[in-house]
């Protein structure tokens, strides 16, 4: 390592999924500099509950747990901490609640900080204003229409933010950054940056580094990597002896949950590595050369939106009565059509009763081609409808209609489903949908830094 | 005559964003990822019959050589995690692929 030499540490995937305090250290070793530890709290991976609902993805425990480790050790020595997407979806109720483990942090620890807060929330007027402007593209074809019913009904709206309000808080002083939603490079990028690396490397870095340790071999993103920042190249390590870096395992994560291969699409960006080389420079790291940032002529940020669509009341239940296995889609067919036929007075397009036969084609429903080999299944039932009293009542009466259902040459006459739990019908709550995944063309920074 | 399941050192299917699905197919030898290129099997209708696709909902499907992988990226049928998503983080809509045969 040079004086030049810019480190950067990811302690885990997700803020909350926890790392070996051990591995976190490491990074420190021999009075070692680091400039940043940068950490990504978000995903849209777990669907638009998150988002829509406020809640987040991770306990608010284990979250304290990992920040803990994080404050104690970068504050007092005074490393720039950056929380990107902070709370999973990174809109208002996410960051405060992280805030909250933050100040709550601070006061065990006797610590002080300057925090900036970097906000990613739109209000529905502004995506209204911005869409009669022609300023929003759907992202690809099969997201639904914008409307303004549409922007009306979805709550909690966020961007995600490119690397230049991170740089700017880090250029005003900041000694933690919370972040709103951003795109998971960028809070990585944004130290790179403002150490004087090269963006394209420092984007693609954080590419690799938002992911904890996945990168590595054994690869996992519940432990904690380090990367080099240099002249024209960077080198990533795991802070784990036990995980390696390889030129494979390297190049081979660059395909990770992203639409394409080698051109990524960033807020106002695109990252080409096309012509990335991947070197083995000593036993588990690699170097990385090559990696090239275009701006793009107009500057797009990708909006996310959540609405409410149902309310869901589940069951789940076991089937192991040779006759009913066999039949099992007949006969709920016929079930559906007895509570259908029963609730009349409930018009159709009000509630959908849904079932899923897990051990026949649970997993891929109509694109399942093996030939079911089973002698039982899991049946899982759900009823989604426009209230949950609805969804209550009828999926009550499914349950009960599957369960005492007479089908033709029946021979366990006391009842056709094992419930596992008792009661045996589970409230599910709100179900939402992403009801805005779309590209909105900006001219200036929306995102607003606050300082605490 | 191999599974691609048999040849690949990872096969996988992951979110793309909350509206596209998609699959990587990696391998640890040279040889091998050429093998499978070679043989051509790895294509648009193959992809299509295998999930019940029309051309126009690939996205992607690229094979990148410095990293020995192939890429296929569709449009998910119903959006992750609302009503009728089976596989919220669809991570494992890959088995279709596994049983393509390579020469």
């Amino acid at each position: 390592m040079t004086s030049n030499d810019v480190r950067i540490v990811s302690p885990c995937g997700i803020l909350g999924y926890g790392f070996p305090e051990e591995s976190f250290n490491r990074a420190f070793e021999n009075n070692q500099k680091v400039h940043g530890i940068v950490v990504d709290a978000g995903s849209t991976d777990a669907g638009p509950h998150k988002l829509g609902a406020g809640v987040a993805i991770v306990s608010r425990r284990s979250t304290k747990k990992d920040l803990d480790i994080i404050i104690k050790n970068g504050v007092p020595r005074g490393v720039p901490i950056v929380i990107g997407s902070a709370g999973g979806a990174g809109a208002k109720p996410h960051v405060e609640w992280t805030l909250d483990i933050i100040k709550e942090i601070m006061a065990e620890r006797c610590l002080t900080a300057k925090i900036a807060v970097i906000w990613a929330d739109f209000t529905q007027e502004e995506i209204i204003k911005a869409n009669y402007e022609g300023r929003i593209t759907p992202l690809t074809p099969n997201i639904p229409a914008l409307t303004d019913e549409v922007i009306q009904e979805t709550n909690n709206i966020v961007a995600q933010m490119g690397h230049e309000p991170i740089l700017e808080a880090l250029k005003n002083g900041a000694d933690i950054v919370v972040c709103g939603r951003a795109y998971d490079p960028s809070p990585f990028a944004a130290v790179g940056i403002y150490c004087g690396k090269d963006p394209g490397l420092s984007y693609h870095l954080g590419k690799i580094l938002e992911c904890g340790a996945l990168c590595a071999e054994p690869g996992t993103t519940k432990d904690c990597i380090v990367g080099t920042l240099k002249e024209d190249s960077f080198i990533v390590q795991s802070l784990n002896p036990i995980r390696k870096c390889s030129p494979i395992s390297v190049s081979a994560h660059t395909f990770y949950e992203k639409e394409h291969p080698y051109i990524l699409h960033g807020p106002g960006i695109i990252i080409d590595l096309s012509q990335c080389e991947f070197t083995q420079v000593s036993e588990g790291a690699v170097e990385v050369k090559n990696s090239k940032l275009i701006k793009n002529d107009h500057y797009f940020i990708k909006l996310e939106g959540a609405r409410k669509t149902a309310y869901r009341t589940f069951v789940i239940a076991g089937v192991r009565d040779p006759i009913l296995v066999e039949n099992i889609e007949e006969i709920e067919e016929l079930v559906k059509e007895q509570v259908k036929d029963y609730y009349e007075d409930i018009p159709e397009e009000d509630y959908s009763i849904n079932f899923y036969n897990y051990g026949k084609n649970g997993v891929l429903g109509s694109k399942e081609t093996a030939p079911f080999q089973g002698y039982e299944i899991g049946v899982m039932f759900e009823v989604v409808a426009k209230t949950q009293e609805i969804a209550n009542s009828i999926c009550s009466s499914v349950r009960s209609t599957f369960l005492h259902y007479g089908y033709e040459s029946r021979k366990s006459t006391a009842g056709n489903l094992a419930f596992p739990f008792a009661p045996s019908d589970v409230e599910f709550g709100p179900v939402y949908e992403f009801s805005l995944y779309h590209l909105m063309e900006i001219n200036e920074n929306p995102f607003v830094i606050e300082y605490l | 005559m191999d599974t691609l399941f048999d040849l690949a050192k990872v096969l996988r299917s992951k979110n793309a964003g909350p509206f596209e699905l998609t699959f990587d197919i990696l391998f640890d030898s040279k040889e091998v990822y050429e093998r499978v290129k070679k043989s051509g099997k790895i294509n648009e209708q193959t992809i299509c019959e295998l999930y019940n696709l029309t051309a126009d909902q690939i996205d992607h499907l690229v094979f990148f050589d410095q990293a020995l992988g192939i890429k296929i990226t569709i449009l998910r049928d119903i959006s992750s995690g609302t009503v009728g998503d089976r596989d919220v983080y669809g991570a494992q809509q890959h088995a279709p692929l596994m049983n393509i045969l390579i020469d």
